[in-house]
């Protein structure tokens, strides 16, 4: 691994860990496609550090206001990386394609789907999870309201509808209804339970105008 | 004949076990403290902070990742399979197959065989081989990396063709299921004589997929010999056996725990492949597996509502007599038996007819075998039979509403005329059109005519299912401390319906104590009593009275205690806000941990199991669903306007968690009617097309209205149990279909036989009438 600099932090377009050459090459999966996939790779630009799919990077990922440092193959999802080796399973993963929005967690506060983003990709960057809404072990207002309104039945999916909510309440805080449709649509409930999280939306818009609510 | 109304899906398979007599019954509550009202749930923090551990959430020391490797053929003969490449591979500790089975796997595989490394593959997704690893990403490398030989067999994908005499033949008997299953009463012939209006139409529900949010999946452990999976499940005591059947070990020795599970829908009553897998692979490598299945998998091997065609020919009087009902139906529960037709249950007992006749067939396909979905078999029904009331009804110039009110049973047909313990169907038609403001709406859509382009329209259906009453056995066990805090034992599993809420609150409702201060042990073969799956809407009216009971078996020892104690007669003695009172000398006002006799025990415990449900008596639930459509001739596309959903199902337990089971029906209702769809590509390769949410649509928040109503028929069942409940879940989702359909209908004159409701099929419908 090249030590032209240090990927684990510094201004954004130093800091994604991998060229996207090199990430052509890690993406391969199996050892065919890997070693086709490395066959036909040119050389790298000058200065980028070109890995190996099962070759570790370091990167420094600042979750929920922390910062952990870590060593991850460039492949590795931001979910799995959350889930399996931060131990943040509120983010859940329903579909790894993202379809589904059960592991949309903020980043920057924009809802996104972290089975679609890779660990390096959100190196650097400041992501909130579900986690990362609570008030010690209290329950953000988002989080509050969802309680209130039984906007949920199995709950698999409601940390990425309340993860979605809570984006769009940072970015809007009085949302109509439409703009709540639109805002959760990223979002799939099997159980079907969409008209309480329409009702939890604006109850979770009321809960953050309320003094010491906003967050 | 036995009624078909009478299988009890969520225990097929499973022997059931007879439990103590219960003790007597208690009286029906009068006014209750608790009980009904809308309250948040017990677990609602857990599942809103991230802290409710799924098993997909699971992470143990040690822990390996498993994978499995599906048929990629519809049909096809396993050769050989190569899994050198695989076990070479960076971090792959275990590698199986049909030809690398692991000893574990003996000759016990029982009913779990045909769904385990198959060397006849006969659907796309059949297991073939699996992997542990130590990441997912290796465990998917590793699948990759394993050569196998198919020989790639005929298929035949589509039970419309199956049964053609050159038709590939899935099994050496063919391709039907047995007999036809056959029902009638009266003489439908003699009915359809004496009709003013014989009509008949054919119609086609297409295959449904379950689809949970979490993927099937599971997390096993072995200790020695012991094995605990960590199973995402709607029965623990579903999974126990099936898996001690599978490895040949002793039931004590096999311990399912099932806390959260992130949905199931009837796809996760029963064991899965996977659950074998992973128990296989964490004991070859002496490490915990978790193994969760792709979500291409969950589309392919785990369970769905199979298609249905349906033709139905009815006869009517002009009076709105009902004279003669048939029905024929066939269906496919993919490769194995698994339950593959439409229901004649609705056609049967739904509507006052005397004249029914009813013809069943099942087929089998090259496809995933068919799970238990949300009312097996009802919506499918639902869809022909409430198109067909309708067109009835606007044959005879009939309101749709009074047609079904003037056609409401009081007794079940189906069971040779028995009484319904209580039926809310006249109810729900009858409020619900007034709260729905049916023939306001109506009325004014007449009068303001077709305004620009867009039309609108109404349209509602009825139902009922044939399930719904519950019964014995349930064993529940509630212990009260020393300082007067409670705790609930029981089997059952709460899959997000809010059992283990339903369950605090009947506790809190018989001991005066907080309803989120009850502490609950459930769902864990090891620590908790036998129960039934959580399916078939009867968790609820199952083991309410047995929690009730337990509670009551707690009242009565502490009475005692303190009668004694106190010196008062226990008639006497009530309990509110963690006293006990004393309703002629309020002085005698006891703080429980101020109780000397329940100090000095540390605790009570009292046992309460189910009762029988009345003999000679029918427990149905019953529902009425009406909606407003807008339809756009130009584009197809239709908007829902508004739903209103009404139910009898006794009493309301939690008004909060019963308002939101009647909007998940509706929702997964339209879901089923108007986008979703198993497309299998019948002509060239039988594989699955749209293995994906993206290409199989569920519905979005965009899909559904946001004005929707619950209107409960909030009547009390004393005769059905003790807790005067009947189902609500399934029930919610069976009327949906029908009544889009009929309102779209109602707002373009065509009527969609078929489903999905897409924008192409409005489309082309109005095209083949000549619009559009």
């Amino acid at each position: 691994m090249s030590d032209a600099h240090d990927p684990t932090d510094g201004p954004p377009e130093a800091r994604r860990g991998v060229s996207r050459r090199g990430f052509l090459s890690s993406v391969g999966t199996g050892a065919f496609t890997a070693a086709a996939a490395r066959s036909v790779a040119a050389e790298p630009p000058s200065g980028a550090p070109v890995v190996q799919a099962a070759e570790r990077t370091k990167i420094a990922l600042h979750v929920n206001g922390r910062r952990h440092e870590m060593l991850v193959e460039p492949r590795w999802s931001l979910a799995y990386v959350l889930r399996e080796h931060l131990g943040l399973t509120g983010t859940k993963v329903g579909c790894e394609r993202g379809e589904c929005g059960a592991c949309t967690v903020l980043i920057e506060d924009v809802p996104r789907y972290a089975c679609l983003t890779l660990a390096v990709e959100a190196a650097g960057a400041n992501i909130t999870t579900l986690e990362g809404l609570m008030i010690g072990e209290e329950l953000g207002p988002t989080q509050q309201a969802f309680l209130e309104e039984d906007a949920f039945q199995c709950g698999y999916c409601t940390p990425g509808q309340i993860m979605a909510v809570e984006g769009m309440l940072r970015s809007d805080a009085d949302p109509s209804l439409e703009e709540i449709q639109r805002g959760v649509s990223g979002n799939l409930c099997r159980c079907g339970t969409y008209a309480h999280i329409f009702r939890a939306a604006q109850r979770a818009a009321e809960l953050k105008q309320e003094p010491g609510g906003a967050r | 004949m036995r009624p078909e109304s009478d299988d009890r899906y969520y225990t097929d398979g499973v022997e059931v076990p007879i439990t103590p007599p219960a003790a007597a019954e208690p009286e029906p509550w009068g006014e209750t403290r608790v009980v009904g009202k809308p309250l948040p749930r017990v677990d609602a923090y857990e599942r809103v902070s991230g802290t409710a551990v799924y098993p997909a959430d699971m992470t143990l020391p040690r822990m390996l990742y498993g994978a499995i490797l599906g048929c990629p053929h519809p049909h096809a003969d396993v050769r050989s399979v190569d899994i050198s490449g695989a076990t070479r591979l960076p971090g792959v500790r275990a590698v199986i197959s049909a030809f690398d089975v692991p000893p574990a796997l003996g000759p016990h595989a029982g009913t779990m065989r045909d769904q385990l490394f198959p060397t006849r593959c006969r659907y796309e997704g059949a297991a073939v081989a699996a992997v542990a690893a130590e990441t997912p990403y290796q465990a998917f490398d590793a699948l990759r990396a394993i050569a196998v030989d198919y020989e790639v067999l005929p298929f035949v994908a589509d039970e419309r063709r199956a049964l053609e005499p050159d038709a590939p033949r899935i099994y050496d008997e063919g391709n039907r299921v047995g007999d036809p299953q056959r029902y009638a009463r009266g003489d439908v012939e003699r009915g359809f004589a004496e009709a003013d209006v014989v009509l008949e139409e054919d119609y086609r529900t297409e295959c449904e997929i379950h689809t949970p949010m979490e993927p099937h999946g599971c997390v096993a452990q072995w200790d020695g010999d012991s094995l605990t999976v960590w199973e995402s499940t709607q029965g623990v005591y579903n999974v126990q056996p099936q898996v001690a059947d599978a490895l040949g070990l002793p039931l004590s020795k096999v311990r399912i725990v099932g806390h959260y599970m992130g949905g199931g829908f009837g796809s996760k009553l029963q064991a899965g492949a996977y659950t074998i897998v992973a128990s296989l692979l964490a004991k070859q490598t002496a490490r915990p597996v978790k193994l969760t299945i792709t979500r291409e998998d969950s589309f392919l091997s785990v369970g769905n509502r199979p298609p249905a065609n349906m033709h139905i020919k009815a006869g009517v009087k002009r009076d709105g007599t009902l004279t003669a009902l048939e029905f024929v139906g066939s269906g496919t529960g993919g490769a194995y038996r698994s339950g593959g037709t439409p229901t004649s249950f609705l056609l049967a007992d739904l509507y006052l007819c005397p004249n029914v006749r009813t013809e069943l067939t099942d087929i089998y396909i090259n496809a995933g075998p068919a799970r238990p979905f949300r009312a097996p078999g009802h919506p499918q029904s639902s869809w022909a039979l409430e198109q067909m009331m309708d067109a009835l009804a606007r044959a005879i110039g009939m309101d749709p509403v009074e047609f079904r009110v003037r056609n409401t049973p009081t007794v079940s047909q189906m069971r040779n005329g028995i009484p319904y313990t209580t039926t809310g169907l006249r109810a729900c038609l009858e409020e619900g059109a007034k709260a729905f403001r049916w023939r306001e709406t109506r009325d004014e859509i007449t009068r303001r005519g077709s305004q620009g382009h867009l039309r609108r329209g109404i349209g509602m259906a009825a139902g009922m299912w044939s399930a719904g009453g519950g019964g014995p056995p349930s064993t529940a066990i509630v212990k009260l401390f020393a300082d007067g805090s409670v705790n609930l034992n029981m089997g059952a599993s709460d899959i997000g319906t809010g059992t283990k809420t339903v369950m605090a609150m009947i506790v809190a409702e018989e001991l005066g104590v907080p309803y989120d201060g009850v502490q609950i042990e459930h769902a864990d073969t090891s620590t908790t009593q036998w129960a039934s799956a959580s399916g078939g809407s009867k968790t609820v009216p199952t083991e309410s009275p047995a929690v009730r009971a337990a509670a009551i078996d707690v009242r009565d020892q502490l009475f005692r205690l303190a009668a004694e104690e106190l010196q008062v007669d226990p008639s006497t003695l009530s309990l509110e806000n963690g006293s006990i009172m004393c309703s002629t000398d309020p002085a005698k006002t006891t703080p429980l941990p101020r109780l000397r006799a329940l100090r000095q025990r540390r605790s009570i415990t009292g046992v309460g199991y189910r009762g029988p449900n009345p003999e000679g008596k029918a427990i149905n639930p019953f529902a009425a669903q009406f909606c407003e459509v807008e339809v756009d001739p130009s584009t197809g596309e239709v908007r829902i306007v508004r739903f209103l959903g009404t139910n009898d199902s006794g009493r309301v337990m939690n008004l909060l968690t019963y308002r939101n089971q009647v909007f998940g029906g509706i929702t997964m209702g339209i879901g089923y009617v108007m986008t979703e769809a198993r497309v299998l590509d019948v002509d060239q390769t039988g594989k699955l097309c749209n293995k994906n949410w993206h290409d199989y649509k569920l519905p979005t928040a965009l899909d559904v209205p946001a004005d929707m109503t619950c209107l409960p028929i909030d009547v009390p069942d004393t005769e059905a149990n003790t807790a005067g409940a009947k189902g609500i879940g399934e029930p919610a989702t069976i009327p949906t279909g029908g009544a889009i359909a009929n309102a779209i209908y109602d707002a373009i004159g065509v009527r969609l036989t078929d489903t999905p409701m897409t924008p192409a099929h409005v489309v082309q419908a109005l095209a083949a009438r000549g619009e559009g």
